[in-house]
Formats: C-alpha cells, sequence, structure tokens
C-alpha cells in the first residue's frame, strides 16, 4: 500500500479529491491562481482511465464539462474570477436543465483582472447570483487543504444527487497552501450516483416531479432519447410558456434543496453555545479567526466562530443557532462586506452586525479579528 | 437505418410536436431533411444519435429529432459536443448550428474544433441572418444587404466559412446547396462517415424575414438563384456577377485534411498510462 498521508497543495488536493469522488473529465482554461488543478488533472487523468481537454476558453471548458456529464461521466472544470464570471451563462444552463457539475473558483483580487496572484473572497455572492435569473446552486467553502480534498469530492455527490451545479470555492491562500491531507480518508469516501433512468423509454418524463424532488435522468444510447434544452421546460422536456406548467417547474427546480438541507448543510463551530460575540468567517480567514477566538477565551472574553463549510444554500438554522445568545456578530471577509448581507438578513434581532474587511489583496491576520472584537466588547 | 427501409422523415421525426415552427418555404426544412435522410442511410440508430444545436432558427431544429437532443446556450454547441463525444465515444454526435451560433458568438469554438479534429459532424445552416430575432445582419450576409441592423445596406465583408475550416484543420470540409437535396444528402453523408471533424456548410434561405426584406421573391425563386445572385463573392470563383449556375460558387466536398482523430489520440494516452500511479 502507498503512503496515504501526504504533502500537498491546495490545489493539488482538489484534483486528487474529485479523482476519488470519480470525476473522469476535466476540461479547463489556464488561468491564476487555479493552474495547477489543471496541471495535476492533465497528469492523473489518463491513469485512471479518464480524460483531460485544455479548452479554447472558460465557457467552451464548461460546456465540455456539461457533455461530459450528460453523456454520464463525472466532470469538473475549475477557474478563478475573470473565468468564473465567463462560465455563469452555461452555469445557468446546467442549473436551468439540472446537469451535475463541479466548478471549482480559486478566489483572486477582484473586480476584472484585479490582482490575479493575491487573495480575495470577493465572488461568494457571485457564485449565489452571478448567473440570470432564479435559480438553486450549492457552492463549498474549503478551509484547510485536507478539507479542499474532502470538499471537493463533497460537491460531486451532491452535484450528482441533487442534480445541480456544485461551485467549490477558496481564496487563494488556501490553492496554494501546503498541508498534511490524509488520503486514506479516500476509502471511506461514500460516493453518490445519480438515479438513471431504467425500464420503459415510454412512460419516462425527463423532467417529473420525484419523491425527493429530484427528476431522473436518461443515459444517451439507453433507448430514452430525451430533449434538454435551456429554454424553460414541462415535465416532458420540451419547451413551455404556459404559466402554471412553468410554475410548477421553477418550484420544483427552487425547492429541490430545501427538501434535505441535513445533506447539503456542513459548519464549524467554536464555543458559539455561551458566545457573546460570534465571528462568521470562511476560508483562509475562518483560520484566522479560529487562532482569534482562543486567544480571546484566554482573555476571558465570551467570543465564538461560525465557519460555513456549505456557503450556498447559507446554512440559516445552524447559524441561528449559533447567534441566538450573541450580542455581537462580526462578519470577517476579504471582500467589501459580501457575507455581511446574507448574515443581516439572518441574524437574531438581539444582535448587532458589524463586518470587517480587507480588500486589499491581504489576508486577515488573527490580531485584527482580537483587536476588533476587544473593541468591540470595550465599546458594548 | 429502420430495418432497411426506404428513407420516411416521419420515422426520425417527434411527430407530436407538429406542426413545427418554421416559417413557409424555410430552407432549414430542407436542410433537417437531408440530415436525417443522410443519417438514415449511414445506419446510425436513433438511440446512438445525438444532436446537439445552440440557439437562433437552425438552433430550434434539434427538438424536432426523435434522437438524444441537447438545445445549449447560444454558440456553444460544438464544446458542449466535444465533451460528450470524448465521454461517449459510441455515439454519432452531430452539432446543428447556424451562421450567427457558428461564426459569431461560437466562432472560437469553431476554429479549435476544426483544428483538435474530434470526431463530430457540425452541419451549419448558413440563411446569412439571424432569422429568430427578427432579422439582424451576420457574419454572412452579403454586402449591400438589407437587415434590421444594416438600414443602409451591409458594409462589412461575409465570412467563407469554409475557407476558415479549412484553414484551421477540418478533417472534412463540404459546401451543398438546399437547391439540390440528394447532393446535400450525399455530401452530410460523407461528413457522418468521415472520422474527424467535418464542417458541412448549407446554403439555407431566411425566405421570410431576409428575402422579403431585400425582395428577393418567392422561396422557389430565392432557393434558385441560391447559387448566384444572393451569395456574396467572397465565395470565390465565379461570383456573384455570373450569370445563373447552380455551382457559381465551389460545393460538395472541398476539402479532406487526413490528420490524427483528436479522440483516438485521447484513448491511447488514457490506455498506455493505465495502471501507473
Ligand atoms: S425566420 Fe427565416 S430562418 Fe427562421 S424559420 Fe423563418 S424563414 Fe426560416
Amino acid at each position: 500500500m502507498s503512503v496515504q498521508v501526504r504533502n500537498l497543495q491546495g490545489n493539488e488536493a482538489c484534483a486528487l479529491g474529485a479523482i476519488a469522488a470519480g470525476c473522469r473529465f476535466y476540461a479547463g482554461y489556464p488561468i491564476t491562481p487555479s493552474s495547477e488543478i489543471a496541471e495535476r488533472m492533465a497528469e492523473a487523468l489518463p491513469k485512471v482511465g479518464g480524460a483531460f481537454v485544455q479548452m479554447e476558453d472558460e465557457i467552451a471548458s464548461i460546456a465540455a464539462v456539461l457533455g461530459a456529464e450528460v453523456g454520464g461521466t463525472k466532470a469538473m472544470t475549475a477557474t478563478s474570477g475573470p473565468g468564473f464570471s465567463l462560465k455563469q451563462e452555461v452555469l445557468g444552463f446546467a442549473a436551468a436543465a439540472e446537469i451535475p457539475c463541479v466548478v471549482v473558483n480559486v478566489m483572486r483580487g477582484g473586480p476584472s483582472t484585479g490582482m490575479p496572484t493575491r487573495p480575495s473572497q470577493g465572488d461568494m455572492m457571485q457564485a449565489r447570483w452571478g448567473t440570470h435569473g432564479d435559480h438553486p446552486v450549492i457552492a463549498l467553502a474549503p478551509a484547510s487543504v485536507s478539507e479542499v480534498y474532502t470538499q471537493t469530492a463533497r460537491a460531486f455527490n451532491l452535484s450528482e444527487r441533487f442534480r445541480i451545479p456544485a461551485v467549490v470555492l477558496y481564496d487563494e491562500v488556501i490553492g496554494h497552501l501546503q498541508e498534511t491531507v490524509d488520503l486514506r480518508e479516500s476509502a471511506t469516501l461514500e460516493l453518490a450516483e445519480r438515479k438513471w433512468a431504467r425500464g420503459s423509454p415510454a412512460t419516462h418524463l425527463p423532467y417529473a416531479e420525484t419523491d425527493d424532488g429530484v427528476p431522473v435522468m436518461s443515459r444517451p444510447g439507453d433507448g430514452h432519447r430525451d430533449h434538454m434544452t435551456g429554454l424553460t421546460h414541462g415535465e416532458d422536456g420540451f419547451p413551455t410558456q404556459n404559466p402554471e406548467a412553468v410554475t410548477r417547474a421553477m418550484d420544483r427546480l427552487l425547492g429541490k434543496l430545501e427538501r434535505d438541507r441535513d445533506a447539503i448543510d456542513a459548519v464549524d463551530m467554536l464555543a458559539c453555545e455561551d458566545a457573546d460575540i460570534v465571528v462568521v468567517a470562511c476560508g483562509i480567514v475562518a483560520r484566522a479567526a479560529r487562532r482569534a477566538v482562543r486567544d480571546l477565551r484566554a482573555e476571558g472574553l465570551a467570543a465564538g466562530l461560525f465557519r460555513p463549510i456549505t456557503l450556498w444554500p447559507f446554512p440559516e438554522q445552524a447559524f441561528a443557532r449559533a447567534a441566538e445568545a450573541a450580542k455581537i456578530v462580526l462578519v470577517a471577509e476579504m471582500n467589501a462586506g459580501q457575507l455581511r448581507l446574507e448574515v443581516e438578513r439572518l441574524c437574531p434581532p438581539g444582535a448587532r452586525v458589524v463586518g470587517l474587511g480587507r480588500i486589499d489583496g491581504t489576508p486577515i491576520a488573527p490580531a485584527e479579528i482580537r483587536a476588533k472584537v476587544q473593541e468591540l466588547t470595550q465599546d458594548a | 437505418m429502420l430495418d432497411g427501409r426506404p428513407f420516411d422523415i416521419l420515422d426520425y421525426l417527434r411527430r407530436d410536436l407538429m406542426p413545427h415552427f418554421l416559417c413557409p418555404g424555410c430552407g432549414h426544412g430542407i436542410a433537417l431533411r437531408a440530415l436525417l435522410w443522410a443519417v438514415h442511410e449511414t445506419g446510425i440508430a436513433k438511440d446512438r444519435l445525438a444532436v446537439i444545436s445552440g440557439i437562433g432558427c437552425a438552433g430550434r431544429l434539434a427538438a424536432y429529432i426523435d434522437a438524444n437532443t441537447f438545445h445549449v446556450p447560444h454558440g456553444r454547441a460544438l464544446p458542449f459536443a466535444t465533451g460528450l463525444k470524448i465521454a461517449r465515444p459510441d455515439l454519432a454526435v452531430v452539432v446543428l448550428t447556424g451562421d450567427g451560433d457558428c461564426l459569431a458568438i461560437g466562432g472560437n469554438h469553431l476554429i479549435h474544433a476544426c483544428r483538435r479534429n474530434l470526431d463530430l459532424t457540425c452541419v451549419m445552416l448558413n440563411n446569412e441572418v439571424y432569422g429568430m430575432t427578427g432579422g439582424q445582419v451576420s457574419p454572412t450576409t452579403g454586402a449591400g444587404r438589407l437587415t434590421t441592423t444594416t438600414p443602409q445596406g451591409n458594409r462589412e465583408p461575409a465570412f467563407d466559412a469554409c475557407g476558415l475550416a479549412e484553414a484551421a484543420g477540418a478533417g472534412l470540409v463540404g459546401r451543398e446547396l438546399t437547391l439540390h437535396p440528394p447532393t446535400l444528402k450525399n455530401v452530410i453523408k460523407e461528413g457522418l462517415a468521415h472520422p474527424g471533424f467535418s464542417f458541412i456548410e448549407v446554403m439555407s434561405d431566411c425566405t421570410e424575414i431576409f428575402g422579403r426584406k431585400n425582395e428577393m421573391g418567392s422561396s422557389g425563386e430565392m432557393i434558385l438563384s441560391q447559387a448566384s445572385a444572393m451569395r456574396p463573392t467572397s465565395y470565390g470563383s465565379r461570383g456573384a456577377t455570373a450569370p445563373f449556375h447552380p455551382n457559381a460558387f465551389p460545393t460538395g466536398v472541398l476539402a479532406r485534411n487526413e490528420r490524427p482523430e483528436y479522440g483516438a489520440h485521447l484513448r491511447a494516452a488514457s490506455a498506455s498510462d493505465d495502471g501507473h500511479d
């Protein structure tokens, strides 16, 4: 048995996690700071019978991923901000036609070309609302190299199960961080497989309502000969503009994640039970916040950390519990206050929401969070 | 081929979707028929046929075909088909697209699909206009033509799509008129049979919008004038000023580029790497 404890970079762990989850097709376009994922996939996929293609652009990459997915192959693409913008059109198609796929966004400074080698968390809202129209999405936000591995694998599982695009969202620091990862976890990784249509093609409706809200997909060649379109479609998969049929289809689409939030929600909490002040953070900022919370506790301040691992849909129930006793909720993030908007929306009425942002391309340090909490508790 | 039966287009259509949306006299119907006829004669089973289309009047045709059909975002049919064909080499993958879809918004994808030479058949219906959106100028609109966005006449030169495909390395390049359905069917058959990327340009007609705006007569008249008056001189040879001749610009299989097929290359790379860590 080969050594399973390895020192890996975040982006490498992403590639390995994808392969462990069954990914056998990767299409991508070079972009800093995510290119190592493509490079690693180019090397690793042929060894497991998979295929790697460097496409002509970001849009082609996600389109090719969807093509592979409808053919029955788990597939992924990875990018960073500018490329994530370009992929939004086809990401919306994946959401509408309900084609599973995994899109990794290693966040760098923005807007526009921004700071390609600098970390940021500026795409939190784009990961939720990047494509036009109302649509469901899953976004996962790992905060360590080993979590990049497990959450990338989990993104595949959720994407397959709910037939939804799953975004893995982490900042450049996590992408280039080197840490020890225990790959033995992969042996225990449970893999979700898509429900494939069996039985008579005559009675098969490709977008029929099911018990779990997730329609059953047919595999080309199995005799169903279905139609898939980005146009709003009814249960038969063909376009419709009938208001009732559209409402039914959209209600199912937008509601399908709500039927099993337990499977989707994932959070990490530290000392929230009795916390007067709860720090909300993800990615590398959550690592700083963890240090700060420990130090603050040692000083006798009742601080806690709430870290959404599933970023979208935002784990509102877990957050409501974590913030139940809080007087202040401090949202620390490497942007101008994106996650704060969501936290403000969900915060219990007894607590005040304060933001701590950084948009200069440097991570937020533990001391900064600690000082902010001290300042806030003195005011209070 | 359906048990050796002669070609009947109804065997290949989703009949419950009829009537179709095409305007009376639209050339796209002839092109669709020729494609399905070629599929029939090639002996591709409907279950094994995947048709990917983008957006526009050509893009809407896929839905009528009784096969595995995918109506994807504007211009993205080729990369989607690329992923599908790599994942499923057992399928016959056909891209059905229009001049705007393929040459404008999807132009980059076309160049690279030609260069990559994956075994896809791309059938581009060229009607010189964006019909679905109401008749705007397209990359293949002839010089001087009136469209809703060229009220003074088109000032941009038209693309020679076949020249582009050939230069970019497509395995097989062909062009045919809807005026000759059996010949068109044969050229599409050549494309389906070719083990590499084939690009077939079909000279179609937007009778209702483009034809009307440019006073080109009835659909019959438009089709009869396909080879001469209506096409831009960039198509070469005798061009627009020559007297009518059905082959006033080159048609048929225009180029063959014997190159390794991309999917086979990927599979070989994957097989030779198998079992190593
Ligand atoms: S608008 Fe033009 S191209 Fe479209 S269906 Fe009508 S005639 Fe055909």
